[in-house]
């Protein structure tokens, strides 16, 4: 059972406050909504969660089983955004092995070509994600996000760049999350995530 | 990492070309610079240097400003561990420089018959340490102006003080080794190009989790 809880959580760029004191708990099963207009700092406030930006204070405390956990957390949280990029002199296979090979994690072609599968890029694993088109790299990054199973899954905006059949599966996705661990969805569409545990509003623009 | 790097930079070349391309052309430049003439021995040590200093002033911040311009720094940050980031690239760039200053003391070489190496061990091991100093200490500056606006001038303007007593060591080094002097007359060298990348290697493992993470 995975478990985080965000105690205070201040941002400020340049004296700018982007939010002040946001606080929330989420537990295995829950998701949590983040939400506000364009510039509210949803992103910023996921990538604090994801542990690759420092809040100006407060803290993000993870435990799993019960146990604090302090080290090594790239290993538990996937993350999923629209201004992330995956590397296009990579083939798509060759990324996801990589995320496996970052992680200590043993080369397993077969969980690659299923996850591709199901992104529906089973037939452009060996294609370099130059190649790809904006929704194909999208599909890409979920996969990447999901090779190596965490237990927390992060999600910016995360219908972004996908067609019909790209939103089924995402739904799919987070479903799935849900009951596996948690699932973090940050976005200004409430129906993109319409059912909820916590939410945290940023609100309008700081 | 350096796997990861290695095989990124054998289909792009992003730092390779760049390395090539300025060793190059520099050595081309000084050559027509001397024209006829025979500097001293002195002289051409410290050209090399300045070639090789120049040469991974331009090529070896790439490293981290390639994954900052193409967008692929926040996928390395949830991939894996600052630790790992930085002594993957340092790994990288230790082998490519060492690549490329080889190629570069090749062509002085050819191009500089004047030029001597008498001590073939203690050249060795300056260039080889020299490399590795300059390789560490490039790693974490590449690091820190990574995101600025102007990397470009502000990593061998960064680079330059840091880099002086590494420059100085190796210069009075080669020097020495194009003189015939013993192995031994170079172990004072030796030892301050050993506490150099001890020492910035060292600060760069203290300080890379700052750097790293916004």
């Amino acid at each position: 059972m995975i478990e985080f809880e965000a105690h205070a959580i201040t941002k400020t760029f340049n004296r700018r406050s982007i939010f002040r004191d946001i606080s929330v708990r989420v537990q295995s099963g829950e998701i949590l909504r983040v939400i506000g207009q364009n510039g509210a700092g949803k992103s910023t406030f996921v990538k604090i969660l994801a542990q690759v930006l420092t809040p100006t204070s407060g803290e993000v405390r993870f435990s799993l089983e019960g146990h604090a956990v302090k080290r090594y957390l790239h290993n538990l949280i996937g993350f999923v955004s629209p201004y992330m990029q995956l590397y296009d002199e990579f083939t798509a296979e060759e990324n996801l092995l990589l995320s496996l090979s970052m992680r200590a994690r043993p080369d397993d072609m077969t969980a690659v070509k299923n996850l591709l599968g199901r992104v529906s890029l089973g037939g452009r694993g060996d294609d370099q994600v130059r190649t790809f088109s904006s929704g194909m790299k999208q599909r890409l990054k979920y996969a990447f996000a999901l090779i190596h199973q965490p237990p927390i899954l992060i999600l910016d905006e995360p219908m972004s760049n996908l067609d019909t059949e790209g939103i089924a599966t995402v739904r799919q996705v987070m479903e799935e999350q849900q009951k596996r661990g948690i699932l973090v969805v940050a976005t200004n569409d409430h129906t993109d995530l319409e059912n909820f545990d916590h939410q945290v509003d940023l609100g309008g623009r700081s | 990492m350096f796997l990861k790097d290695w095989r990124s930079e054998l289909r792009t070349r992003y730092a390779l070309s760049a390395l090539v391309m300025f060793v190059l052309t520099t050595i081309a430049i000084i050559v027509f610079a001397f024209g006829g003439e025979s500097p001293s021995q002195e002289v051409l040590a410290g050209v090399l240097w300045v070639i090789i200093f120049f040469s991974g002033m331009s090529g070896l911040a790439r490293t981290f400003v390639a994954e900052e311009e193409r967008g692929t720094s926040l996928t390395l940050q949830l991939l894996a561990t600052p630790t790992a980031v930085l002594f993957g690239k340092l790994a990288f760039n230790v082998v490519l420089v060492l690549i490329v200053n080889t190629m570069a003391v090749l062509l002085f070489l050819f191009f500089f018959s004047s030029f001597r190496v008498d001590s073939v061990g203690l050249f060795v091991t300056t260039l080889t340490l020299g490399s590795i100093g300059l390789a560490s200490a490039s790693t974490i500056i590449a690091a820190i102006i990574a995101r600025a606006n102007t990397k470009g001038s502000l990593f061998p303007v960064l680079s330059l003080p840091l880099l002086l007593p590494l420059l100085m060591t190796v210069i009075h080094a080669t020097t020495l080794s194009s003189e015939g002097a013993f192995f031994s007359e170079g172990l004072d060298d030796f030892r301050i190009l050993v506490s150099y990348i001890g020492a910035v290697t060292g600060v760069s493992y203290i300080l890379f989790d700052y750097v790293w993470k916004d």
